[in-house]
């Protein structure tokens, strides 16, 4: 085979360098199909995801981060269609993949942490069973592949892990159920983890629990993990990196230190303004972004942010904005405003 | 799980009670006396009154209910007014007959329907799903008597492979090719019924979160069929199962009388043809007693595959 897998020396650790990323998804864009006609989930979107690292995908509901995650698995509704782009994972195109190898990659080179525990195991099978069943690609026997699950088991934090294997879904609170399925994602070692919103079902403190073990987890195990959510203070906490969607579209990328001091794009600056957590002075009214998002059955010309875009101006109608760095060449937005010289202009044209 | 099999096996006991409690009190006020049907109309009042009370009919409603389950709990259903002969004797001669006549049609259904259902579900749209789901919709809308009536006339009377009344002399061949026919008169709707259930089911599960966290660990598509799927697309198809066997104890009644075989139902119909109410009720108590055991049983097969039943 032409492509080989990289082969990896460790956990990487910080710094992308010249490796090639794992994960690459380079102008990806997928459509549904819909009565009303076709809806452009996501339009032209490129990120990368490199080795061992977390990065965050953000934005509203209906934004397209979850179908990104399930495009990325090839896991989506018999009505989505992708009409262009690749997602380049370990040298292999997902997107040409036979089925049948994109079925040997699932639950091996990578696994998926979905929104909803409660639904999301098998509620007449034992969770000894369903934890075997995964590691069915495993030479191992039973016996080993059972203490693997025991062990991972105690590794996520469910307390007697030797006898609660025998146990089904339903005897599990809905926290104990997402680190059951924390601890299967990870029982497969892939090298790529899509986690989907996996603390919006549930309430603050356990959020902040499982992002807790997820980060120590991923530390311990060197995996990557594309984790999307809608909530800013989650991501800040856990990713390396955040890319910021806004209606099927990447408007802003990069480190998320920079991203958080110095966003580069309208849209997340508004975002930033409206998370409760950032807000600085008392007020009786939470900031919200005015507007609604576009409908995406026939996109509008030009900037797609332009209806709600407090720094709207003539060629956000027409041109579609290019992607411009921010504050480094790692730190890029979708946006006429951060266009090279282009700032300086418009500073000049308000004074 | 024990603790759940003894609460369902009180509760059916219950219901056995009263339902058979109710039907004696509705049976008991249709207007008729027992003891001038069997004496004729020129009895005199004081045989006619010493035959109830040697009947037990002149004791108060609660007094004879009470007196009935006395007798049922000794395995005494009473005796026939015409024949004098044990009516739990009588009853239990036919019980067989329609107990394999009713097992042998929901078995074949199943047979077929479950997994032609799970079949369509899993190949929707398909031609096989498209015909399945045509034929299925024509047998569920055919009368099982029509069926029963055409069944005859095609396999006994044009071709002379199967033989078209009664239930055999005995021998095991000879019961089967005699259960052939009415089984399938009585069976044939059930299997579209069962594939249609089974289909929609399957098809609501296989879209469940839990399926597509399966399939993103990259388990081989039978496996999730198998042990993912079918396992809980099956669970209303139990119970339905339980249900239909009350459905088919009426249902075998056309069957019985179209093929002239022995049964509950065939004696049913003579015996209220004839208001010979001791047999009357000694066959509602059967039936009742049948019906209670299925949804029992179809409840347990439940808790069985569903750890959640259980503890319900």
């Amino acid at each position: 085979m032409a492509n080989a897998r990289p082969t990896s020396g460790g956990p990487a650790t910080g710094s992308a360098g010249a490796e090639p990323p794992l994960l690459s998804v380079r102008n990806l864009s997928l459509d549904f199909g819909s009565p009303k006609g076709r809806v452009h989930a996501l339009r032209d979107v490129s990120l990368e995801v490199p080795k061992g690292r977390i990065v965050g995908i953000v934005g509203e509901s209906g934004c397209g981060k979850s179908t990104l995650a399930s495009a990325i698995i090839r896991l989506l509704a018999a009505n989505a269609e992708v009409v262009g782009g690749s997602v380049e994972f370990e040298g292999q195109d997902l997107m040409a993949l036979s089925e049948r190898k994109m079925r040997d990659l699932r639950g091996r080179r990578m696994s998926m942490i979905f929104q909803d525990p409660m639904t999301a195991l098998n509620p007449v099978r034992t969770i000894e069973a369903q934890m075997l069943d995964i590691q069915y690609r495993e030479p191992a026997d039973e016996q080993e592949k059972r203490r693997r699950a025991i062990a991972m088991l105690d590794t996520v934090g469910i307390p007697d892990p030797a006898n609660r294997l025998k146990a089904y879904p339903h005897q599990f609170s809905g926290g104990m159920r997402q680190r059951i399925c924390i601890a299967m994602a990870l029982l497969v070692e892939p090298a790529l983890v899509l986690a989907d919103e996996p603390t919006t079902a549930l309430d603050a403190t356990l959020e902040v629990q499982i992002v807790n073990l997820l980060k120590r987890l991923q530390a311990e195990m060197g995996c990557s993990v594309m984790f999307v959510s809608h909530h800013l203070g989650t991501v800040a906490e856990l990713c390396d990196d955040v890319v910021v969607m806004y209606a099927g579209e990447v408007v802003e990328s990069g480190p998320v230190r920079d991203i958080f001091r110095n966003p580069g794009h309208p849209y997340t600056q508004a975002l930033l303004a409206c998370d409760p957590g950032r807000i600085k002075q008392k007020t009786r009214e939470l900031p919200t972004i005015p507007g609604e998002v576009p409908n995406l059955v026939s996109v509008p010309h030009g900037c797609i942010f332009k209806s709600r875009c407090r720094e709207v101006h003539d060629r956000c109608e027409a041109e579609v904005p290019g992607v411009h760095p921010v504050s480094n060449e790692r730190h890029r937005a979708k946006c006429h405003l951060r266009e090279p010289g282009k700032a300086a202009t418009r500073a000049e044209a308000k004074a | 799980m024990w603790i759940y099999f003894t609460r369902r096996l009180f509760l059916a006991l219950a219901i056995v009670a009263v339902a058979v409690t109710l039907l004696y009190v509705m049976i008991h006020a249709v207007p008729g006396d027992p003891a001038s049907i069997m004496l004729g109309p020129r009895a005199t009042p004081e045989l006619k009154a010493e035959l109830r009370a040697k009947m037990g009919l002149d004791e108060p409603l609660p007094i004879q209910i009470l007196g009935f389950f006395g007798d049922l709990l000794r395995g005494d259903l009473g005796t026939d007014v015409f024949t004098g002969r044990e009516v739990g004797q009588i009853v239990f001669e036919k019980v067989p007959f329609t107990v394999t006549l009713i097992a042998t049609s929901i078995g074949w259904a199943a047979l077929i329907g479950i997994p032609l259902g799970c079949y369509s579900a899993i190949r929707r749209n398909t031609i096989v799903d498209k015909v399945t789901g045509v034929l299925s919709v024509s047998t569920i809308a055919i009368p099982s008597f029509v069926m029963a009536i055409y069944a005859l006339l095609i396999f006994a009377v044009w071709l002379k492979v199967l033989p078209a009344i009664g239930a055999g002399a005995g021998g095991l061949l000879d019961t089967l090719t005699h259960l052939i026919l009415p089984a399938f008169a009585v069976g044939v709707s059930w299997v579209g019924y069962l594939a249609r259930v089974v289909r929609a089911s399957m098809l609501e599960v296989l879209g469940e979160n839990h399926v597509r966290m399966a399939r993103a660990f990259g388990l081989p598509e039978k496996r999730i069929v198998f042990r993912y799927a079918l396992p809980i697309a099956v669970l209303p198809t139990i119970t339905l199962m339980g249900v239909g066997v009350a459905y088919l104890l009426s249902g075998a009644v056309f069957a019985e009388v179209v093929f002239a075989r022995p049964g509950i139902g065939a004696l049913i119909v003579d015996a209220v043809d004839s208001r010979n109410y001791p047999v009357v009720m000694g066959c509602v108590v059967v039936t009742t007693t049948l019906f209670v055991a299925a949804t029992t049983l179809a409840d347990l097969i439940n808790a069985l595959l569903d750890p959640r039943a259980r503890e319900g």
